[in-house]
């Protein structure tokens, strides 16, 4: 039984988090306000690298939304008891890291002032476009899946909405996948396989991240996990690191295949300076490896250790991303294929790009914003797992 | 009736007279006109960048070449890496027929002409820059600081994406972009591909020419010749 003065301490380490999150989240704007009067100018991207850091933190919380409902359908669509527990955190959480990745995207514009041109403005062949619609949508069909999950009257129509959020989130992730898909005249991109490697992505960095939650609220409670849960859950996100793997390797052995695609394969994985130390330690080893032994090895049964592989799934999830956005722009484009190039453009060389701090400061503020919103949602509203005495599916 | 309205139409008019365009030329862009060039690399020389410092001038850009500067238009030495031939060229906007920039923007502010020139609308553009990603000829660039002293017929953003319009201000007053004006080898050679009595419509069915990434399909409104 909690006693009235650590209830009380409790309440000042909400508050002082609260306050870490809303610093974190300020630091943001400020780098917002700054590349708002100087210009882009003093963040790192240029005309070469026209993407950068802030497209790193919001690629990875978008996917993570959109992952983190594999959660909840798998309890509101295939039913599994353990999972309908735990869809409304999922919900929570992918409204939060949607809210924060969105927001770094839009404050990254370079006219963000212009929010409204966009929401009225639409070029229906944009697969920008599209994505305005399935993340506005997304925001509005997984918050009415909370309200029949969290209003009892409502319960019976939780099945549907979960279908409904099921399919939308595949429809969304596979939006985000084609933003890559579709830019054909780029080496690193331009390829089918992007939307599912994306969906699979998803799963593995939103159930990540969804562990990471869970075993804070559970130790912010003073709650333990039924270890039979985290061994199922744990497992699965042993699955999707697997899938990952599978997709990504998929991807780059079919661009090795193609012979005009195997300089720039060469460049990712072998001679590209902090890529392929990026694509080798941070997703496969870090990101990948050491979590899968974290997960399988016999023994490693504890919250603690499933914490750390997610967390590790969770680092390598931006190692890839960097490789994948930066990357894959840094390497040059092929506009004369079999020819040598050279002009004052960098044609024909490999980009540079030294994130500023107001980027990162702008990434963190995402993360901030997704930070803030589930602290206090957990803490104003039930998000807390309520598992009935475990029974096997 | 008859009153208010007559007094409607004291107050409109001289309102009116403040919408007028500020060239008087009213005529729109007309679909019959595809306007494109040809350039001729048997006569662009390695080391002259009088296209590129024309273009600088009358679209007022900076003429900086740092990572961050706009270049509508840039010189490109390329060299076939089998035989060892190499060329000189420029390289801008191709104008494509089916634009990728166009295809990706949100909020269309990436659009074409009807006579065929792709602009971006400066007042729609939100910054997004993904029509940089999706051009194959990275024909575009993003204006990353404030500007001063624009050139009144050649209005420019910070925040905003930006490539050669084929000087679309001066096509419009019935002249000649000035990179094909200052070319000191006459290696450009603008004008509209669809007109049969124009040196460009006849010359393009008389020589050799190539659209670059022609693989794409995109129909470039820029040709080469001798590459």
């Amino acid at each position: 039984m909690p006693t009235l003065s650590s209830l009380r301490l409790k309440n000042f380490y909400f508050y002082v988090l609260l306050a870490a999150g809303g610093l974190v989240a300020l630091a943001g704007l400020y780098a917002v306000h700054m590349m708002e009067s100087h210009g882009h100018i003093i963040t790192g991207m240029n005309n070469q690298i026209v993407w950068g850091m802030p497209h790193v933190f919001a690629i990875f919380l978008i996917v993570a939304a959109s992952g983190v409902l594999n959660v909840a359908s798998i309890g509101s669509v295939f039913g599994k008891a353990i999972y309908k527990a735990r869809a409304p955190l999922a919900g929570l959480l992918s409204i939060a890291m949607l809210a924060g990745g969105l927001a770094v995207l839009m404050l990254d514009l370079g006219r963000p002032e212009r929010l409204m041109v966009a929401a009225t403005n639409y070029n229906l062949t944009s697969v920008f476009a599209w994505n305005v619609v399935l993340y506005s949508g997304m925001f509005s069909l997984t918050a009415i899946y909370l309200w029949t999950m969290m209003e009892r009257r409502m319960n019976p129509w939780s099945k549907p909405a979960g279908l409904a959020v099921f399919a939308w989130r595949f429809i969304l992730t596979t939006g985000t996948g084609l933003i890559f898909a579709f830019l054909t005249a780029r080496q690193a991109y331009g390829s089918a396989l992007l939307p599912p490697m994306f969906i699979v992505l998803s799963f593995a960095w939103g159930l990540a991240v969804f562990h990471v939650v869970q075993t804070v609220i559970y130790a912010w409670n003073e709650k333990a996990l039924d270890p039979e849960i985290l061994r199922r859950k744990k497992n699965l996100l042993g699955v999707f690191v697997i899938g990952s793997l599978y997709l990504v390797g998929a991807y780059h052995l079919t661009n090795l295949y193609f012979a005009h695609e195997a300089a720039f394969e060469r460049f990712i994985l072998l001679d590209g300076g902090i890529f392929p130390s990026l694509f080798w330690w941070g997703y496969i080893v870090v990101g990948s490896v050491v979590p899968l032994l974290l997960i399988y090895l016999p023994g490693m049964n504890k919250p603690k250790w499933v914490m750390t592989a997610s967390l590790l799934v969770i680092l390598g999830a931006f190692a890839l991303l960097y490789v994948f956005i930066i990357g894959g722009q840094a390497y040059p484009l092929d506009i004369f294929p079999g020819y040598q190039v050279s002009s004052t453009f960098a044609d024909g060389q490999i980009a540079t790009y030294q994130p500023s701090l107001y980027e990162i400061l702008l990434g963190f503020g995402g993360l901030a914003i997704a930070f803030i919103i589930t602290t206090v949602s957990v803490r104003v509203l039930n998000f807390m797992p309520q598992d009935k005495s475990y029974i096997a599916d | 009736m008859k009153t208010s309205l007559g007094a409607a139409a004291i107050a409109i008019a001289p309102g009116m007279l403040l919408f007028s365009p500020a060239h008087g030329n009213t005529a729109a862009a007309s679909s019959k006109v595809r306007w494109g060039m040809l350039i001729d690399t048997t006569r662009c020389t390695d080391g002259c960048n009088d296209c590129v410092n024309a273009c600088n001038k009358e679209n007022g850009l900076s003429g900086g070449t740092s990572p961050t500067d706009s270049q509508w238009i840039r010189k490109i030495e390329i060299k076939d890496v089998s035989t060892g031939r190499a060329v000189s060229l420029p390289m801008m906007c191709q104008h494509c027929e089916h634009p990728p920039c166009v295809d990706v923007c949100p909020t269309a502010a990436s659009f074409k002409r009807a006579d065929g020139i792709v602009l971006v609308d400066r007042h729609r553009c939100i910054g997004c820059r993904y029509c940089m990603m999706a051009c194959p000829y990275k024909a575009r660039s993003f204006v990353h600081e404030p500007l001063h002293d624009q050139k009144p017929d050649v209005p420019r953003g910070k925040g905003t994406v930006e490539a050669c319009s084929f000087c679309v201000h001066r096509i419009d007053n019935g002249q000649i972009p000035a990179c094909a004006e200052e070319c000191r080898n006459k290696a450009i050679l603008f004008g509209d591909l669809n007109d049969p009595n124009s040196e460009i419509h006849q010359k393009v069915r008389s020589v050799s020419s190539t659209q670059i990434r022609a693989d794409l399909q995109l129909n470039t409104g820029i040709r080469f010749q001798g590459l």
